[in-house]
C-alpha cells in the first residue's frame, strides 16, 4: 500500500489494515505463474496448430495464414464463453487465459451475453464493450502515439 | 423497547409463525440442502433476465411463508424487505404482486436481520399483528450489477466470495406457536478503509464486532447468553478476522458457538472461494436452518448478526472504501423463558 493512500486513513483504520491483512490469504503467485505459463502455452500451441494447418493445407503463407488463426481461436472462446466453460478454465488459469486473443474475446462475448435481457440495442449493442473498451481505446491512441512518433524519427533521417 | 444505547428489547416477544426459504442449484448441492422448502435447478426460474429470477425466488419465498402460517396475503399488514440490486427492484416489484403494505429496505447483506428487527417492533408495539420480512440475492444478478458479467473469465482472488442466489422470508405474529424473537441491536456504519469489493470479509468485521460488543453491552450479557452466535456473510477470511478482533477486544466467544452463514451453506467441495454472501445468505440460512434448528429444540437461544456492506458500483470507481454495517436479532426457542 502506498504512503499516499495511508495518509488518507486515521491510525485505527490502519491498524486494522494490517491487522486484516495478516489474516487474509494471500493470492498464490507461483502457482497462478505456473498454471497461467501451462495455460497460456497450450493456447499458444493450439493457435500454432492452426497456424501449420493453414498453411500446409490451405495454401496461406506464414503471414496471411494467421488472420485464419485468430479467427478460428476467437470462435472457440466465444463458444466455451457461450457453454459456460471459458471462465472456470480462467479461475485455474488467471492470466493464461486473459494475455491470448481468447481473453479478449471472452470479454466481449460475456458482456454481450449478460445484457441480452436488455435488448439488441442497449443491452448487446451498449455493453459488449464494456470491458474490452478501453482496451481498444487505449490500444488504438498507443498505436497512434508510436505512428507518430515513428513518422518524426523517419523525417529526421533515423530509421 | 429502548434498551441500553441501541437495542430494543421485545417485552411482547413476537412469534415467528412460520418462514420458508427458496434457493437455486448452487444452494441444492450445498450443505443445508434440506433446509430449504423451494430448490430450483435453474437459476433463471425460467425468466427471461437474472433480476425477474430474483424477483420469483424472493415471492416464492413469501407466498410460502404465508401458506405455512396458514394465512392469506390480505392478512398480513406490514412487508419489509431488501436486497442488492439498484433501487431495490426485486423487494418493489415482489410487493408489487404480493399488494401488502410495503417498506422498502436497503442495508445491504444486512437487510434481513434490518426487516426481522423492524417487523418485531412494529409487532411488538402493536403497529400489526403481521409482519412479513424477507430479502433476497441472485449471483448472476449481483454479478452483473457489482462486478463482472457472468461468463468473464477473471481470477477470483482467495478473499473473494461466492453471492448466494434465493430468498429467505418470516412471518412475524404478536400470537401463536413457534420461535420468538426477543431482542435486536441495530448498528451503526463502520468504515476501516478497506476498498476491494473481493474482499467484503475484512471490511465487514468491524461492524459486526462493533454491534456484537453493543449488544453484550446494552444488555449486559456475554457469549455465554447464546447457544450460537451467527454472522451473516463473513465468510473465511472475516470470521477469522472477526473472531481475533473480538479477542484482542476482550470479548470471548467459544470457537464452538461462533459461525458464520457463509461457512454454514456450502460444502467445502464447492468452488465458494472464501464462502458464501449476498442477502440470501443470513436469510436462508437463519430463516431455514437456524429456525429450524431452535424449532427442533437443538438449539435454545441464537443471535444472528448479518452484516452489509453498503457500497454502488460507482463510490468504488471512485476509490471510496466500503461502509459496512451489521444489525443483531436474538431469537429463542419456544417455552424457552
Amino acid at each position: 500500500m502506498s504512503n499516499k493512500k495511508n495518509k488518507k486513513l486515521s491510525a485505527t483504520q490502519q491498524e486494522y489494515q494490517k491487522f486484516a491483512k495478516d489474516r487474509e490469504p494471500k493470492r498464490p503467485l507461483l502457482s497462478n505463474c505456473i498454471h497461467a505459463f501451462i495455460a497460456g502455452g497450450t493456447i499458444c500451441t493450439i493457435g500454432q496448430f492452426f497456424q501449420w494447418l493453414y498453411m500446409t493445407h490451405f495454401g496461406f503463407t506464414e503471414i496471411t495464414a494467421s488472420n485464419p488463426t485468430v479467427a478460428t481461436l476467437i470462435i472457440i472462446a466465444v463458444l466455451l464463453t457461450g457453454f459456460g466453460v471459458y471462465d472456470h478454465i480462467a479461475q485455474w488459469a488467471g492470466g493464461g487465459t486473459i494475455v491470448p486473443v481468447t481473453g479478449f474475446a471472452n470479454t466481449v462475448a460475456s458482456a454481450a451475453i449478460e445484457h441480452r435481457s436488455e435488448g439488441y440495442v442497449l443491452g448487446v449493442g451498449g455493453n459488449m464493450f464494456k470491458i474490452a473498451g478501453p482496451v481498444i481505446t487505449f490500444g488504438v491512441f498507443s498505436a497512434f502515439v508510436v505512428a507518430i512518433i515513428k513518422i518524426i524519427l523517419q523525417a529526421l533521417g533515423g530509421m | 423497547m429502548l434498551h441500553g444505547h441501541q437495542s430494543w428489547l421485545f417485552d411482547q416477544r413476537p412469534v415467528i409463525l412460520a418462514s420458508a426459504v427458496a434457493g437455486g442449484p448452487f444452494e441444492a448441492e450445498g450443505a443445508l440442502a434440506a433446509d430449504f422448502d423451494i430448490l430450483h435447478d435453474d437459476i433463471w426460474l425460467g425468466q427471461e433476465s437474472f433480476e425477474k429470477a430474483e424477483k420469483k425466488f424472493l415471492e416464492e419465498a413469501c407466498e410460502k411463508t404465508i401458506h405455512k402460517a396458514g394465512l392469506k396475503k390480505e392478512d398480513i399488514h406490514f412487508f419489509f424487505s431488501g436486497d442488492l440490486l439498484n433501487q431495490i427492484i426485486s423487494s418493489s416489484f415482489a410487493a408489487r404482486t404480493l399488494g401488502i403494505p410495503f417498506f422498502g429496505l436497503f442495508g445491504a447483506c444486512s437487510c434481513s436481520m434490518e426487516g426481522l428487527a423492524l417487523a418485531s417492533f412494529v409487532v411488538n408495539a402493536g403497529g400489526a399483528r403481521y409482519a412479513l420480512a424477507a430479502a433476497s440475492s441472485h449471483n448472476g444478478a449481483v454479478n452483473k450489477q457489482f462486478r463482472y458479467p457472468t461468463e468473464y473469465g477473471a481470477q477470483l482472488p482467495p478473499t473473494a466470495q461466492w453471492t448466494v442466489t434465493g430468498a429467505g422470508a418470516v412471518l412475524v405474529a404478536s400470537a401463536g406457536v413457534g420461535p420468538r424473537v426477543t431482542c435486536a441491536t441495530v448498528g451503526r456504519i463502520v468504515d476501516m478503509g478497506i476498498s476491494d469489493p473481493f474482499n467484503m470479509g475484512a471490511a465487514m468485521a468491524p461492524a459486526a464486532v462493533d454491534t456484537i460488543e453493543a449488544h453484550f453491552r446494552d444488555f449486559n450479557i456475554d457469549a455465554s447468553h447464546y447457544d450460537l452466535i451467527a454472522t451473516g456473510d463473513l465468510g473465511k477470511v472475516g470470521h477469522s478476522i472477526a473472531s481475533d478482533l473480538l479477542t484482542k477486544h476482550g470479548v470471548d466467544i467459544p470457537a464452538e458457538k461462533f459461525t458464520d452463514c457463509g461457512l454454514l451453506i456450502y460444502k467445502d467441495s464447492q468452488p465458494v472461494v472464501a464462502g458464501g454472501s449476498g442477502c440470501a445468505c443470513s436469510a436462508t440460512v437463519t430463516y431455514g436452518h437456524l429456525l429450524n434448528r431452535l424449532r427442533k429444540g437443538e438449539l435454545n437461544r441464537i443471535l444472528v448478526i448479518a452484516t452489509g456492506a453498503l457500497l454502488s458500483p460507482l463510490s468504488y470507481q471512485q476509490k471510496e472504501s466500503i461502509p459496512c454495517i451489521a444489525h443483531a436479532v436474538a431469537m429463542e426457542r419456544e417455552g424457552n423463558e
